[in-house]
């Protein structure tokens, strides 16, 4: 990691600011508190991504996750009322259950990380820095995995979104046509001015 | 890096941090300048030589000014909010190239830096700019800017993807993310005569996403008194305000050199050295010109108009454009 005085600096900063913005997203008791602190850990998070030289990565880390997702948690807390929020303790009860598996869950990630260096050493993973740099940059090794050697797991990624993005409007649909939503049929064939009779008039022609 | 790499970078920075902060002030005035004059009444011509003082003379206000934060307010993020408006504004200026590379003792470039990435990075950036907008407003406690950054939220979140479209046929024409490259890449053709749709879908975006008029319901003075920004007062309000003009410059900038070859053109007799610079900046005024134009001359949208406008227009329009553009490009090589 430490490749260089710049390098290592900035490591320890972005390290120490992501974990420590990601404790203040737990503990906030009020939720667009967390929301914006989980923006600091994604900002701080993709800074890490440049160190390790993935800058494609790291920008659509931001534009993605900072920049539509969070916004949109964002965009639905501003609606809510904060003061009907229940006053509960940030601690609850799963308290003697989180400690103790938290801690293992360190014990493991030092084991993993320090303990075992051939572990490490074999998970370089499809792309090693040599490869990246002979396909000339992140950005163009990424579009190379992505076009060529998982193309069809990218697609059906697309498909399930595209299906999912497609079921969220036809469940928000629902919502807004409720005396409709026993009568499909009906609710298409008809405008909502003359719903109140159009369950009557189904229920006769069956 | 050695310790003149260092400074240069650091000159660079600084540079861009003047631009950004004293910008506002002559672009506040020329705009005023010119919508009083279409409109046939004077604009400012109280303070120095036919008004030339007068927005020194509101920064300065602004800077005496009592800062004001609202007992029920949020004072944290009351307190982050302009940060966060300012932040992404100035971040985003650091992938323009103002010029090609010049030579003094040693090569430089024009820019801060050459992302292989730039573009995106010029996103990313348009898109943390909301979190100002929201913050502000839901921080502020008020009804008024409760509503001005819901609106701004959703009207910013929609047109992004517009932008996005627009970007993404020129890149497919460059070839490249990053600026220089895609400045480059226009050596033969501006983007603008392959892609006058994706220009013309890029401006209105720009125009949206700056949150101007005739796209500025956020701020809508008529019914929401200033919008996300209307509790705040003094220098926190400025950054505001400065933030806002910053975004403005940076569309400018980012319209010339996606679509107007950035700094090309014919080099000007007696000043080749400056030829770069001087065609860029005439490039990035026409387009500041072109927003207060609009200002002066387009009635504001309604909301709904507005919310159509964008999804079932434009981003149609931007994916047939996006669709066109990837044939034509496969078509060529």
């Amino acid at each position: 990691m430490a490749d260089n005085l710049e390098t290592t600096v900035a490591f320890w900063y972005l390290a120490i600011a992501a974990v420590g913005a990601g404790a203040l997203m737990l503990i906030a008791r009020n939720p667009v508190h967390s929301a914006i602190s989980l923006v600091i850990v994604i900002f701080h998070v993709a800074g890490l991504f440049v160190i390790l030289g993935a800058g494609f990565l790291a920008v659509a880390q931001i534009a993605i996750y900072a920049g539509a997702i969070v916004v949109l948690f964002l965009f639905t807390l501003m609606m809510l009322d904060m003061r009907r929020l229940p006053e509960e303790r940030v601690t609850h009860r799963q308290i003697w259950l989180g400690i103790p598996l938290g801690i293992l869950l360190a014990i493991e990630g030092v084991v993993v990380s320090v303990g075992t260096p051939e572990i490490s050493e074999s998970i370089k993973g499809t792309f090693p820095p040599a490869t990246v740099s002979e396909l000339g940059g992140s950005t163009e090794a990424l579009a190379v995995a992505l076009f060529n050697e998982f193309t069809l797991p990218f697609l059906g990624a697309s498909v399930l979104l595209t299906a999912a993005t497609i079921g969220a409007i036809v469940l928000a649909r629902r919502v807004e046509t409720h005396e409709q939503a026993d009568f499909p049929q009906a609710a298409d064939a008809s405008s909502s001015a003359e719903a109140p009779a159009e369950p009557v008039l189904e229920e006769s022609a069956r | 890096m050695d310790f003149w790499a260092w400074l240069i970078l650091i000159t660079k920075v600084l540079a861009i941090f003047v631009l950004f902060a004293l910008g506002a002030i002559p672009l506040v005035l020329l705009e005023r300048w010119i919508l009083g004059r279409m409109q046939s009444r004077y604009g400012p011509h109280r303070v120095g030589w036919r008004g030339s003082l007068q927005s020194a003379a509101d920064g300065l206000k602004l800077g005496i000014k009592e800062d004001m934060i609202p007992g029920k307010s949020d004072k944290g993020v009351y307190w982050f909010a302009p940060v966060m408006m300012v932040m992404p504004a100035m971040a985003a200026w650091a992938i323009v190239p103002f010029g090609p590379e010049v030579e003094m003792g040693r090569t430089i470039g024009l820019w801060v830096a050459d992302l292989n990435v730039g573009i995106l990075f010029f996103l990313a950036m348009g898109s943390l700019g909301v979190y100002g907008v929201v913050m502000s407003g839901w921080s502020s406690n008020s009804k008024y800017a409760h509503l001005g950054a819901l609106r701004s939220s959703a009207q910013v979140i929609s047109y992004e993807l517009v932008m996005g479209l627009a970007v993404l046929a020129v890149i497919i024409y460059a070839g490249s993310l990053s600026l220089i490259d895609i400045v480059n890449a226009q050596a033969g053709l501006w983007f603008i005569v392959p892609q006058l749709i994706g220009f013309l879908l890029f401006i209105i975006a720009a125009v949206a996403e700056t949150n101007r008029a005739p796209f500025d319901l956020p701020e809508a003075e008529s019914e929401l008194v200033a919008g996300f920004h209307v509790e705040y007062s003094g220098m926190r309000w400025a950054f505001f305000f400065m933030a806002e003009y910053a975004n403005m410059l940076l569309m400018a900038a980012l319209v010339a050199t996606l679509f107007l070859g950035g700094w090309r053109g014919w080099t000007i007799p007696g000043l080749e050295a400056l030829s770069g610079v001087i065609w860029f900046l005439l490039k990035v005024s026409l387009f500041m010109f072109g927003f207060f134009l609009l200002r002066a001359t387009q009635p504001r949208f309604r909301y709904d108009q507005l919310m159509n406008f964008c999804w079932k227009i434009l981003i149609p329009i931007g994916v047939v454009n996006l669709l066109i553009a990837a044939g034509l490009r496969m078509a060529w090589s």
